[in-house]
């Protein structure tokens, strides 16, 4: 018979319609898999009773891949076709390849597509593949250990990962056949781990040193929405590095080792991890290699790694600063990733930010951990929701309008899902087509933003300039992915675009972004209200253009043709040359001024034609 | 009357109900669901009401409803583990067929 879990009360599902949901940590050098049962939530692990699944994938001829341990255990002798690492690929297009940080020991096949493809005995392959292969590993762990199909995952991702990294992401959980309730930021499932969703507000600063990325990410969380402050961190910085500097410790006591000697690294390398992690709980630790003898004291490796770890508080320093908070603001600190169980780690984050850091789940566990519990609660098995999590736009998402200035639909640090309509209209007369330009970024104009994507609405019915009424709705769903609709609204003619950008931001862009924005305040100011006086400029040329070429000749004497057409040329001149918005908006004035009698005179003349012939009563 | 829950089984709801921070036991019952009829019931109980029956099994209390204690007298509850799956199980004698998977019963 079955083996049943305790349900919340009221709760308990009919037989064959649970809904079993996991949350899944995929992480550069492991992933995990968490559920909650009966109630609790914990990782699951695998036949040899081990949680962590490293994220390698070996590839072979002609049998299908092997995933973690197994992997693994081929990186040596078969390291082109072990792939590590690959979340560092995710989202990125080929051009990504030389700035993405790390080495990356592959051989990348030459394609024409912008996912950089990478060359195995199997053929080539891309990120999202490698990682949907990790993620099939994943759901069939957390099947086995379910008795049943799982209905939904929560995916956890960095705070920093863009549009184009998370839409890989879900692109792997697609091609790994699974339902993706909701991806979270690792930072934000750290929080819900702790259960810190349950507070009305805080500000958590959550430390997250892994294998080989350090990244510390400031959380606000107020009335149960995680707004991200700011992430700052180091991508090649890690436990891996502690070994390393382990282990060139051992080389340098060896009376003769041999630069460069391949093999020997890698055995001390081994030797160097199981010092750290005895050293977590010891004072020394004895190093034996061949002849050689050593011991190493707890002291000696934090002086090792002491420069190490004080890199990570300088990105702290720096994450803060972003913030712009105080380190006595902070109300809470995360500590996640397999490497903050080193003690010299904790203290000097204890003393970075005067307060006594969270520590108690485990460190490699605590991300999965929080997304099984969020993802629990999206499967609907609590009962009064007891927090709907909300997590935030990073960049403010725009359209293009004339001149190039970017008018912001959706404002950045705005709860997501969202959706937000805005209503345009033509430019000129008889306009049947409007192009959608859409745009991420804080700056107003569009070469400063980040292009997302472009489509044109077809079919709207020629009308007068202004006349048409495009309404532009922009979609955010829970994970941040946009959809942009575009609708004429006397037709209903509409057209859409889902946001898939090719290439991605990294997370010093979006500060860099961020930044610039504030920095440029004053000028782009200037700059818009420039680029809106020209804007206005073509805008009474046109329409004067468009009257005096529809109206016969018997409105305007020659004389006042004349008049018109100069004052016409002298505004075009002055929207050309000057560089200041007051004088165009003078320009724009004296020719209004000067065409008045003209407008006047198209006013009565349509008024007789509208009323000609008809009874004074049927007006 | 009366159900019996093993130590095993009595010991891992003792730490789930301390992990979830509040309930006075567990509530057993049965409901009309399934393929085969009907269906346990196994949740976290928060209050007792007037009718119902309660056992205490290695300082747990176990609440069931008259009605189901019905279907469900003389049954065992165990924890058990089958592969990577761990859960409770109910040894029901009243159970006469249940659906394959034994996710539901009839009596």
């Amino acid at each position: 018979m079955a083996l049943l879990q305790i349900s919340e009360p009221g709760m308990t599902s009919a037989p064959h319609q649970h809904r079993l949901a996991a949350g899944i940590d995929l992480g550069t050098t492991h992933s995990l898999v968490a559920t909650v049962r009966s109630g609790s939530a914990d990782t699951l692990a695998d036949s040899q009773q081990q949680h962590l699944l490293p994220s390698v994938v070996h590839y072979s001829k002609d049998r299908p891949p092997l995933v973690g341990l197994e992997a693994l255990a081929k990186a040596n002798k078969d390291p082109l076709n072990t792939l590590a690492s690959v979340k560092r690929l995710m989202g990125r297009g080929q051009n990504d390849l030389a700035t993405i940080d790390g080495h990356l020991p592959y051989q990348f096949a030459e394609t024409d597509s912008s996912v950089p493809r990478i060359q195995t005995v199997a053929g080539a392959v891309s990120a999202i593949e490698v990682s949907a292969e990790i993620l099939k590993a994943l759901r069939q762990r957390a099947e086995d250990s379910l008795g049943d199909i799982l209905s939904g995952v929560v995916i956890t991702v960095p705070a920093y990962f863009d549009d184009a990294q998370r839409e890989a992401t879900r692109d792997a959980a697609k091609l790994a056949n699974l339902t993706v309730y909701r991806l979270i930021n690792e930072p934000t499932a750290a929080a819900i781990a702790y259960g810190l969703d349950q507070q009305t507000s805080g500000t958590i600063a959550v430390y997250d040193l892994g294998g080989g990325t350090f990244d510390i990410s400031i959380l606000r969380l107020s009335k149960g929405v995680f707004e991200v402050l700011s992430t700052g961190g180091n991508s090649a910085l890690g436990g891996d590095d502690f070994d390393y500097a382990i282990a060139e410790w051992i080389l340098q006591q060896l009376p003769n080792a041999v630069a460069d000697d391949q093999a020997l690294l890698r055995q001390c390398l081994t030797l160097a991890r199981q010092a750290k992690e005895t050293l977590s709980h010891h004072e020394t630790t004895e190093i034996t290699l061949d002849h050689w003898q050593g011991t190493l004291s707890r002291t000696n490796f934090e002086a090792l790694i002491a420069p190490l770890v004080k890199k990570t508080l300088s990105s702290c320093r720096r994450a803060l600063r972003d913030a712009k908070l105080n380190k006595d603001e902070i109300d809470d600190v995360i500590l996640v990733g397999g490497s903050t169980r080193v003690p010299s780690v904790r203290e000097a984050v204890n003393a970075f930010f005067e307060r006594t850091a969270h520590s108690k789940l485990d460190p490699d566990k605590v991300v999965a951990i929080g997304a099984a519990r969020q993802a629990d609660i999206l499967a609907g098995n609590k009962p009064d929701q007891e927090m709907l999590l909300l997590d935030v736009i990073p960049l403010s998402l725009g359209i293009e309008m004339m001149g190039g200035l970017v008018d912001k639909v959706i404002h950045r640090n705005t709860a997501i899902p969202i959706t937000r309509a805005q209503e345009f209209t033509t430019f000129k007369d008889g306009q049947t087509a409007l192009s959608i330009h859409i745009l991420q970024g804080e700056r107003e104009t569009v070469e400063t933003n980040r292009s997302l994507g472009k489509f044109v609405l077809h079919g709207i019915p020629p009308m007068v300039a202004g006349a048409a009424r495009i309404k532009v709705t922009f979609q955010v769903d829970a994970d941040g992915l946009l959809n942009v609709d575009a609708q004429e609204l006397t037709t209903g003619t509409r057209s859409n675009i889902e946001i898939k950008p090719s290439y991605g931001l990294t997370d010093n862009e979006i500060e860099t972004m961020l930044r610039s924005s504030i920095d440029n305040a004053q000028d782009d100011v200037e700059l818009r209200s420039l680029r809106e006086q020209q804007i206005e400029a073509r805008r009474t040329l046109e329409a004067l253009n468009a009257a005096m070429e529809s109206d016969d000749e018997t409105l305007l004497s020659e004389e006042e043709r004349q008049q018109l057409y100069a004052g016409h040329s002298e505004l075009a001149a002055t929207c050309k040359t000057s560089e200041d918005s007051e004088v165009i908006k003078a320009a724009i004035k004296k020719l209004e001024k000067s065409a008045e009698f003209y407008v006047e005179r198209r006013m009565n003349s349509s008024v007789k034609k509208a009323m000609a012939g008809q009874q004074i009563n049927d007006i | 009357m009366g159900i019996t829950m093993t130590e095993a089984a009595a010991s891992r709801v003792k730490t789930f109900i301390e992990k979830r921070g509040k309930g006075v036991g567990l509530r057993l019952g049965v409901k009309t669901m399934g393929c085969s009829g009907m269906g346990y019931v196994i949740e976290f109980a928060d209050e007792v009401d007037e009718q119902d029956e309660v056992f205490e099994f290695h300082n747990v209390k176990v609440i069931v409803d008259p009605k189901s204690l019905i279907y469900l007298d003389g049954t065992e509850v165990d924890f058990t583990r089958e592969g990577l799956n761990e859960g409770f199980k109910f040894n029901n004698p009243n159970e006469k067929d249940s659906c394959g998977c034994g996710e539901s019963f009839t009596v």
